[in-house]
């Protein structure tokens, strides 16, 4: 039955889930599991890793080695994402993610992207002009800042360890991990007490 | 396999001009020379995963390259860096 509120994309995916289940590829539960997971994904998990890495050495060390068992090592789900890597800012070295050819986003650690992740016009402007594009995000890097964009054109999804900003020296992990926002891990702003 | 700091150029090939295709290969890097960051795993090549071939592993490099010479707002020590499969470099 079709009413006004069930919209074509929904009827699609029923259709589309009927017809996965009948050549047994892939069952509603299976598929109920992935959207389960999908939408678990957050900024707040990427920012989890992000607080760890600032206070535990081992960690950080762990997470640019290897971002997804970083992930798993925090209870973060990754069976069937990409491999994760992390990239991480230093001082005079500023990473910037973009995906000039789609869309490819590190979902499991910052969830679905925003809305300006996808468009045209960033991902353009990133790869060509991303000074210009910081600059009109109001993000100022120190002079002497070399930029490094990073085009995610395949297997990978990648995430940026931002700096950690002065002033939050002896802070505990949960407190350092509220500092941290979505575009301080892709790069388009930093992170402010 | 191209070892890490060696020197790649990105071949000057426009398959998209001899029929369908599926690239990941970004148009702004061919042609363009840079350096091999580290490879970066083998993976099915996604050229023919695109159209269900059979698809063989292929080493991914990440490869990092200066900003300027590619765009003009580039500037001086910005760089690009992107996973690029084997098949699309060579030694430069």
């Amino acid at each position: 039955m079709s009413g006004i509120l069930e919209t074509d994309s929904e009827r699609l995916f029923a259709a589309l889930r009927t017809v996965l289940a009948a050549k047994n590829i892939a069952s509603a539960d299976e598929i109920a599991e992935r959207i389960a997971v999908t939408d678990a994904g957050s900024p707040a998990q990427g920012a989890r890793m992000v607080a760890r890495a600032w206070v535990d050495p081992a960690y950080r060390a762990q997470m640019l080695a290897d971002g997804t068992r970083a992930a798993e090592a925090l209870g973060i789900p990754m069976r069937g994402a990409p491999p994760l890597g992390v990239l991480e800012n230093a001082e005079g070295l500023h990473h910037l993610v973009v995906c000039t050819l789609c869309s490819c986003y590190p979902r499991a650690v910052l969830g679905y992207p925003p809305f300006w992740f996808k468009s045209a016009a960033y991902r353009a402007r990133a790869v060509r002009d991303p000074r210009g594009l910081l600059a009109e995000f109001g993000t100022e890097l120190p002079p002497g800042t070399r930029i490094r964009v990073v085009d995610s054109t395949a297997d990978y999804r990648w995430m940026v360890l931002p700096l950690r900003p002065p002033g939050t020296e002896g802070w505990p992990e949960d407190r350092l991990a509220a500092l941290v926002h979505e575009g301080d891990m892709i790069g388009i702003t930093l992170v402010h007490v | 396999m191209f070892a890490p700091g060696t020197r790649v150029r990105v071949r000057d090939d426009w398959p998209e001009t001899r029929g369908p295709v599926h690239l990941r290969t970004p148009h702004y890097l061919r042609g363009r020379t840079g350096t091999v960051e580290r490879h970066l795993g083998d993976f099915p090549n996604p050229e023919d995963l695109a159209f269900r071939r059979p698809a063989p592993r292929l080493p991914l490099y990440h490869v990092r390259f200066d900003q300027s010479p590619i765009w003009p707002e580039g500037a001086p020590g910005d760089e690009v860096l992107v996973e690029l499969f084997g098949p699309w470099l060579e030694a430069a």
